[in-house]
């Protein structure tokens, strides 16, 4: 029982993180109908920002908010650059080239930095703390309760602001947004620009976690598309949720299944997102896309 | 008589086909002006040519400025608002949101509380129903909706694209009641299409009639309804 409930609470320590970088997905998926293949390498690139930062000897709140500024411009550069040249190509060109994105981001980061695992550190320390029945470190509550704030800070913006009132607008009438005046263009640059600052807490998060190395969002960034399918990609609150739940899941099946380990454990993904898939494409919380014909 | 709105040699494009072949139209300034016309005549188009929607040529002009080639989003800032046809509101959003988007492109935020109210005195019903979703309201909510929506910019010129489609007549007859007195005691310029010219005729000062992409009459209402021509094909007595 302790185990069950130790293994759950720590699960949604790493459920916050996937909840992040799911919110990330969504929040350009529903923008732009597409998902973005380099949300993780962009995480991870603003990760080694942040490293850089805190190798010159700031302190790492200060190099945190300085990476999260970064990541907010930097995504809006991208969407402005790159996506929107493309944007009103078939979905499979601008998938086509946020895959470019991603091998770009991770040969670039292997150039700049090498493949050299690098440590990260944590803001948290790792003292443990009892909480019922349960024991869970510092580390672990404050990984989870950054995700969470973030959410909410996420959500405060999208229900009581004009601006956040704007984007959801142009997410469900592109061209009735543009009648009340909203420039429809401009939202979708500052949603990946905001993608992106949620990615990079993603990324800053699961560093000490996961160690710093171009590759270290791969199997994490294939958890956040199982909890967005999970949860519903037409639902920010479903892929936070479906967050939570992938982060627990996997923990328990790596305690309960023994022979799922580490090795198997992106097999544990993919199985949600394929049994997602085929009972319930729309996954727990989406609704299905209804088109007038 | 002050034209608000002057188009001269408008054109519009989807693609290569042409949609409009050259229309000279004035909107009188504080008059309701009504544009009839059967189904493809290009009603829809001309007002998408006027809100920046479509690719134009020609001159439209907006209180003395030159507005052709503008972005949907600036023309909306110079005080034309567009209630399109299907209503063209945000369903998955509130009614009060929809009203608050309406006045998206205003900065006084003051005066867009008074405005709210003023609205919600016009559509009662939307008062009652601010917290649901628009999807959830009924087909004449709607449009009234979208009617609260445009008028939330607070426009100069309100341009209504079928607001009768698929309304009972009752309702038919409510809304343009209202409409006549947005028309009246706020002295917002309309231009107005439809298909139903009895009770659109009976609404507008001016009419213009439009038959595949070209103006072929037009005059003050009580004109166009003498007309023997247009009573038989359009108001059908």
């Amino acid at each position: 029982m302790a185990t069950l409930l130790q293994q759950i609470v720590s699960g949604l320590s790493t459920g916050g993180v996937y909840a992040s970088l799911a919110l990330a997905l969504v929040l350009i998926y529903q923008a732009t109908g597409v998902v973005n293949f380099a949300q993780g390498e962009m995480a991870m690139f603003a990760t080694y920002l942040a490293w850089t930062m805190l190798n010159a000897g700031w302190p790492y709140w200060a190099a945190f908010a300085a990476t999260l500024a970064i990541a907010f411009f930097g995504g809006l550069l991208i969407e402005r650059v790159v996506i929107r040249p493309v944007e009103n190509a078939p979905v499979l060109t601008i998938v086509m080239v946020t895959i470019g994105l991603l091998t770009i981001f991770n040969s670039v980061a292997g150039w700049i930095y090498t493949y050299t695992v690098k440590p990260f550190p944590s803001p948290f320390p790792s003292t443990p703390i009892k909480l019922g029945l349960a024991t869970i470190s510092l580390q672990d509550l404050g990984v989870g309760g950054v995700s969470v704030l973030v959410l909410i800070i996420m959500y405060v913006f999208f229900h009581h602001t004009t601006l956040g009132l704007a984007m959801r607008a142009v997410v469900e009438n592109p061209s009735g947004s543009r009648l009340v005046g909203i420039r429809v263009s401009w939202m979708l640059a500052l949603g990946w620009g905001l993608a992106s600052v949620v990615g990079a807490v993603a990324g800053m998060l699961v560093a000490p976690l996961v160690f710093l190395e171009p590759n270290m969002m791969s199997g994490i960034l294939i958890y956040a598309f199982a909890s967005a399918t999970l949860g519903g990609f037409n639902s920010p609150g479903g892929a936070v949720l479906g967050g939570f739940l992938m982060g627990v899941l996997e923990n328990l099946v790596g305690t309960y299944v023994t022979f799922i380990g580490t090795e198997l454990k992106l097999t544990v993904a993919l199985a949600v997102i394929l049994l997602t898939l085929l009972i319930k494409p729309t996954g727990l919380f989406g609704r299905a896309a209804v088109s007038r014909v | 008589m002050e034209a608000l709105l002057e188009a001269s040699g408008l054109e519009a494009f989807y693609g290569w086909s042409k949609v409009l072949h050259g229309l000279d139209f004035a909107v009188e300034k504080g008059k309701i002006t009504v544009i009839l016309g059967a189904n493809g005549a290009g009603k829809t188009t001309l007002l998408r040519a006027i809100s920046g929607m479509v690719k134009i040529s020609g001159t439209v002009r907006f209180a003395g400025e030159r507005i052709e080639g503008f972005a949907p989003e600036d023309i909306v800032r110079r005080g034309i608002a567009h209630v399109p046809e299907g209503r063209g509101t945000f369903v998955n959003l509130t009614v009060e949101e929809n009203l608050r988007l309406g006045a998206y492109a205003r900065r006084d935020k003051a005066a867009i509380h008074e405005d709210m109210e003023r609205v919600f005195r016009l559509f009662p019903v939307l008062k009652e129903k601010s917290r649901n979703q628009a999807g959830v309201l009924s087909g004449g909510e709607q449009q009234m909706l979208a009617v609260a929506r445009g008028l939330m910019s607070r426009p100069r010129l309100l341009l209504l694209d079928e607001p009768s489609l698929g309304l009972a007549p009752v309702v038919v007859t409510e809304l343009f009641r209202i409409v006549r007195q947005i028309n009246q005691s706020d002295g917002v310029t309309i231009l107005l299409v439809e298909q139903d010219a009895v009770a659109a005729l009976e609404l507008a000062h001016q009419a213009y009639l439009l038959e595949t992409g070209s103006i072929v009459t037009s005059g003050p209402a009580e004109e166009l309804r003498e007309n023997d021509s247009i009573r038989r094909s359009y108001l059908g007595y």
